[in-house]
């Protein structure tokens, strides 16, 4: 922890500014495949890598930021500028959990993925429910939960394989 | 206990199992209770639209502001033939005709629930 306090301001923003970048990236890969099976909602959840990676590396606020200006340039950009309000409220839940689950010790990086997909699913069917006023969303909810935690797993994996080889210099 | 350093742990494979048990209880029960419906409600914004019946064989479109979606019923099950949302997710979405089952459309807000 006190390796952070060393790092230039200078420095934390530019490294924001490429994952952030790199988010968007993901985004409009994640978008170009066609995963959406018989049941909406189904997300690979690429750029949370990059919150993830976000979270252990930099520090919260950062991580906050990058994933609220990824969302909304995304949905701009690539998807859908509808699906931005649905996913601001699955990343706000998602980013919540992490941030206290991390906090906690709890978990290693994938558990903490696993938590972050299942809550920005949660997230998701809560917001889409309260907006299109049908509690019936939630017959997905099964269906969101092996998928959140499958990917959750794999994201995390690959999270856990970034932070470890990846080096934030303080000079 | 610095568990930065591990790619997997024991709470971690506890956390997914368990996380897959309760989908997978969700799902049993789902089933168990499943049961083909009678009535197709259409609701748009919260707003019912029109009902309809799964067994009789139709087509109604819905046309709002907010978009365009033609809603099927053949064979006694509801599908969506046609939608001029971006993400088509309703459009892909199977076939439906349990009690409960919906296909929702959101940006349209239109939500198609199978009732009893």
């Amino acid at each position: 922890m006190d390796k952070k306090n060393n790092i230039s301001k200078a420095k934390l923003t530019a490294y924001a500014g490429v994952l952030t970048a790199l988010a968007m990236l993901l985004s409009y890969i994640e978008s170009l495949i066609p995963i959406s099976f018989a049941i909406p909602g189904i997300k690979l959840g690429l750029a949370n890598l990059v919150t993830i990676v976000a979270l252990y590396k930099l520090n919260i606020k950062l991580a906050i930021v990058i994933s609220v200006i990824r969302i909304v340039l995304s949905g701009i950009l690539f998807g859908n500028p509808v699906m931005i309000v649905y996913s601001l409220a699955g990343a706000t839940l998602s980013l919540l959990i992490m941030i206290i689950v991390k906090k906690l010790h709890f978990f290693t990086v994938t558990g903490v993925s696993v938590c972050g997909a299942i809550f920005h699913n949660i997230g998701q069917l809560v917001i889409a429910a309260i907006l299109v006023e049908n509690a019936r969303v939630l017959y997905y909810f099964a269906a969101l939960l092996v998928s959140g935690t499958v990917f959750g797993v794999i994201i995390g994996v690959l999270a856990a394989f970034t932070i470890k080889n990846i080096h934030i210099n303080t000079y | 206990m610095l568990n930065n350093k591990k790619i997997i742990s024991k709470n971690d494979i506890i956390l997914i199992l368990g996380v897959l048990i309760i989908a997978f209880a969700f799902f049993i029960i789902m089933q168990i209770n499943k049961k083909t419906g009678y009535n197709v409600s259409i609701m748009v914004d919260g707003d019912a639209v029109k009902t309809l019946s799964l067994d009789e064989d139709c087509e109604y479109s819905v046309d709002t502001k907010l978009g365009h979606n033609l809603v099927v019923i053949k064979d006694n099950e509801v599908f969506v033939k046609d939608a001029d949302c971006r993400d088509k997710i309703c459009y892909k979405h199977a076939k439906i005709s349990d009690i409960g089952e919906t296909i929702i459309c959101l940006p349209h807000k239109l939500v198609i629930e199978v009732k009893e």
